[in-house]
């Protein structure tokens, strides 16, 4: 029965209270370990469609009578327009429609970023429209833009209050150490760059309006448009069946969406606006820089008794205050803490939620000072760590519903011993090291979330769901949830998803949320299909429905009968079976979160700052693991992010201007395969007992997590230099260098 | 083209790529960054990688030019799917066309040769490892006996990490 509850519900680890419909998860878990489908190395059920490019992207669908949108954006951090005469552009060749910041609330006169849009026309061709908006005639008045992050809150410009947290006595913690610690950090802006640049086509049709676009997010895309523009939900259709990746940047419609609806509208035609690499990399947001001044105290036995940071989110003009202070609240049985979240608001671009926001700059900062703290103590840091292990939430005193960090921390043992072995390969001026981190994360997905499952005469299955697969290969894993529940094999599941008037609700692909919501709807739906083929078995066979079951194809029975399915599917011509299936809740009480260890071996040229890392292991607890093959390409993904994090990416403003110079890919260094260390993926693979039908959390971000600092706590064991700020290019890798043989020369203990 | 011909009117300054994707329809050829930077637009000119964003179609004039829908039978692409090589997928054409014109000048590409052929094709979700092993597939990839004549190779500097 359905049940109408008040619930907390997280998505990036933001919680909102909500009234939800919930239907109760009837099933059992599977037994532990690797299943018939679940828990194998399946390749991607739509990987030929990938790698053949046949699959349909956003960037790739035409339209009849199709136009094109080009938005003129402002070069400035913060200007006034004083003139725009549209004019000349509109009369321009192709040229259709023009808009101004008169016409549509998503344009602006008083841009505030640069990047902010200002004014859109809509032309035959990409070409046509993109010569149009330079014939816009336009004055502008330059202001002085703020861009520094500690002069933004010093002055009050802030995006939210400032969030202070407390337990304990934060105070007599300190006074209680026996070693205190202080270091500041700082993380840089870094670029999501999606390879598919955010875009849509807006369409209106059948009274309503159809948006093909790349999304993380079909529903959030559809309400938002609804809501904006005074719409039914239904009469919007949101459409996306591949798209090139997100990394949390495509969570919502845009700006962009806004301006082609509105394009489309006046020109009665459909409007494509898709962005070009240099707007992408100005104004659809970014993982924001931070500034983590940070304290620790701890006993001489390693026992912390205080943590505390004060830490800066520099913003951007809009977007929110991310929560860098999260891994400090819930790595370590602290009692004692306190933390203070800034949100700078300034002139730059708007941030956007990147693959774990917050804990990615926060696990840096927290597990580099975790290691100084080990340095200081003359303890193992791995050591350091099991000593401060937390048994519960201490934030609130839940239980977590499973936690296998411990049995990470053993299985990371070998790799860790590998330390004196690695130090003596140490030759001339490269210097060689080994690092680990830790990792906390969210990833329990929630309710609602929906599937339908038909199974034909042919006895064929599809899953039939209005999800999105953004890259991770979720279609694949709902097709073998699916299959394993039928017992079929995968190959005759197909998925049916990505449009938003073809299946029920699906959960957003972000917070690592897809398969922990989405699958134990498609289990359920499987299950519920399952069910009605055994009833109508039973009576074909006049058995007990109690004494069937589907194994392998066949439906088979406990004195030993078999029949294929199709057997009984066969009977039923042009009638389906028809499976319906619903998330069920989280559990009460509980907190459900991720956790893992990485170990990093680094070289480090001590003469030119060049830093290699050679290899990464990284060992995660996400509960049950549902494609191992699939899962392997998540955290070799988020690692291969995390070392651009930590050692290359860097979004470059002009100081003065506040203008991105780094637009292209040329300026802005994503890592390349040459780039890339030996990954080791080793998952602990134990469902959660208390989470849904599966046990299964999400992957997709935590191993990014602990990259940067298993990186830099590795450099610390190569060279006793302490990197504190990303990315460690040569000259910060050179600085921290110069700082650690000062140190030396005047016998300066380890850290402040 | 892929075996055949096709006429197109097109205007000076229009790419080869878009020429493939709007004006013949064939969107396997992706466009990422329009200038020449990320390798997914890559496709081949009488079989040397060339990146189409940035070549003007009139310049390819009666050359042979091979797209992802040329190799849709390529051994290749079956060994991406296999080695899950692909994740979002919009990369995966430029890397597949690059990868063949890697194995067709050098069927034993060793670890390195692979990556020194395979810099160009940027892949935002990672897929680096995969395409490796993907690319060994189809290869036999060189032991590492081979390396002392790859570092004589003065285009390809071996890193520490590769003397460990």
């Amino acid at each position: 029965m359905a049940r109408l509850i008040k619930t907390e519900k997280e998505v990036e680890g933001r919680y909102t209270e909500q009234w939800i419909v919930i239907e109760e998860d009837a099933l059992d878990q599977w037994p532990e370990g690797p299943l018939n489908v679940v828990g194998q190395s399946v390749p991607r059920i739509d990987g030929l469609q990938r790698a053949r490019g046949q699959a349909p992207y956003t960037a790739d669908i035409q339209l009849p009578g199709m136009l094109h949108a080009a938005v003129l954006r402002s070069p400035h951090a913060r200007a006034r327009v004083e003139k725009l005469d549209l004019r000349t552009a509109l009369a321009a060749p192709g040229v259709r429609a023009a808009i101004g910041p008169d016409d549509l609330e998503q344009l602006t006169d008083e841009p505030s970023y640069p990047g902010h849009p200002v004014a859109a026309v809509a032309a035959d061709t990409f070409a046509q429209a993109q010569a149009a908006l330079t014939q816009i005639e336009l004055e502008w008045e330059v202001l002085e833009p703020l861009l520094d992050p500690d002069e933004a809150v010093r002055r009050g410009s802030t995006v939210s209050e400032t969030d202070t947290y407390e337990r304990g006595d934060y105070e007599r913690g300190l006074a209680a150490a026996d070693v205190v610690v202080e270091a500041e950090y700082r993380t840089q802006v870094v670029l999501h760059n999606s390879l598919e640049t955010h875009q849509s086509i807006c369409h209106w049709e059948n009274d309503g309006l159809t948006v093909y676009i790349s999304t993380q997010y079909i529903w959030g895309v559809r309400d938002a448009i609804a809501e904006k523009l005074e719409l039914p939900p239904d009469k919007v259709r949101v459409v996306c069946e591949a798209m090139g990746g997100g990394f949390g940047s495509k969570n919502g419609p845009g700006d962009y969406t806004f301006i082609g609806a509105e394009l489309a509208r006046r020109t009665g035609r459909p409007v494509k606006c898709a962005l070009t690499r240099r707007e992408e990399n100005q104004a659809t947001g970014n993982r924001n820089a931070t500034i983590q001044r940070l304290t620790a105290g701890a006993r001489s036995d390693g026992t912390l008794t205080a943590l505390g940071g004060d830490f800066v989110n520099a913003v951007g003009w809009t977007g929110w205050s991310p929560s860098t202070e999260g891994p400090m609240q819930l790595l370590y049985a602290c009692e004692n803490m306190r933390t203070v979240n800034h949100g700078a608001k300034l002139n730059s671009p708007p941030n956007a939620a990147f693959r774990a926001p917050g804990f990615v700059e926060g696990t840096f900062g927290l597990e580099c000072l975790l290691d100084e703290l080990a340095a200081k103590l003359d303890i193992d840091p791995l050591e350091l760590r099991r000593r401060n292990y937390a048994d519960s939430d201490r934030m609130d005193d839940r239980p977590f519903s499973s936690k296998n960090l411990a049995e990470c921390y053993r299985r990371a043992e070998p790799h860790w011993e590998r330390r004196d072995e690695v130090r003596a390969r140490s030759e001339g001026p490269w210097k060689r090291g080994v690092g680990l981190a830790s990792q906390v994360w969210y990833g329990g997905g929630g309710p609602p979330s929906y599937a339908w499952l038909r199974v034909g005469a042919d006895g064929r299955a599809q899953v039939v769901t209005a999800m999105q697969d953004i890259g991770t290969g979720s279609r694949t894993a709902m097709a073998q949830i699916a299959a394993e529940e039928l017992g079929l094999p995968v190959d005759r599941i197909e998925v049916s998803l990505g449009d938003s008037s073809r299946g029920p609700f699906a959960s957003i692909s972000a917070g690592s949320s897809t398969i922990p919501s989405m699958g134990p709807a498609v289990r359920a739906a499987a299950a519920d299909a399952k069910r009605q083929i055994l009833e109508i078995a039973a009576q074909r066979f006049h058995l007990e429905e109690r004494v069937l079951d589907l194994k392998n194809g066949d439906i088979v029975s406990s004195d030993g009968g078999s029949w294929p399915l199709e057997e009984i599917t066969g009977l039923l011509e042009d009638a389906q079976i028809l499976g319906k299936g619903a998330r069920g809740p989280n559990p009460t009480g509980m907190r459900v979160l991720t956790f893992g260890v990485q170990v990093a071996e680094v070289a480090v040229d001590t003469e030119t700052g060049e830093v290699v890392v050679d290899k990464i292991v990284a060992i995660h607890d996400v509960g049950r693991v549902i494609n191992s093959l699939g899962a392997s390409s998540q955290v070799e993904g988020g690692i291969i992010q995390g070392i651009g994090h930590t050692l290359s990416e860097n979004r470059i403003l002009d100081p003065e201007t506040g203008a991105v110079l780094t637009q292209t890919l040329d300026a802005y260094k994503l890592p390349t395969i040459a780039d890339v260390p030996e990954i080791v993926t080793d998952l602990v693979d134990v469902p959660d007992p208390h989470l849904t039908n599966l046990g299964s959390k999400g992957l997709g971000e935590p191993p990014i997590i602990p990259t940067a600092a298993a990186i830099a706590n590795a450099i610390r064991d190569a060279t006793g230099a302490d990197v504190r700020s990303l990315p460690i290019t040569r000259e910060e890798m050179l600085r921290a260098l110069r700082e650690a043989a000062e140190r030396e020369r005047h016998g300066a203990p380890a850290a402040v | 083209m892929n075996g055949g011909g096709y006429a197109v009117d097109a205007p000076v300054g229009r790419s080869l790529a878009q020429v493939l994707r709007e004006d013949i329809g064939l969107t396997g050829t992706k466009l990422a960054c329009g200038e020449g930077h990320c390798g997914a637009c890559t496709v081949l000119v009488d079989g040397v990688p060339t990146l189409s964003c940035i070549t003007l179609v009139h310049t390819v004039g009666e050359r042979e030019v091979t797209t992802i829908e040329g190799l849709r039978d390529h051994p290749l692409v079956a060994a991406f799917v296999r080695a899950d090589a692909v994740q979002c997928g919009f990369c995966t054409p430029g890397q597949i066309v690059s990868a063949s014109a890697l194995v067709e000048a050098n069927p034993e590409p060793s670890k390195d040769e692979i990556r020194h052929a395979m810099a160009g094709n940027l892949c935002r979700c990672g897929t680096y490892p995969k395409i490796e092993e993907a690319i060994s597939m189809v290869t036999e990839t060189r032991s590492s006996s081979s390396r002392g004549a790859l570092a004589s190779k003065a285009d390809v500097q071996p890193r520490p990490s590769q003397d460990a």
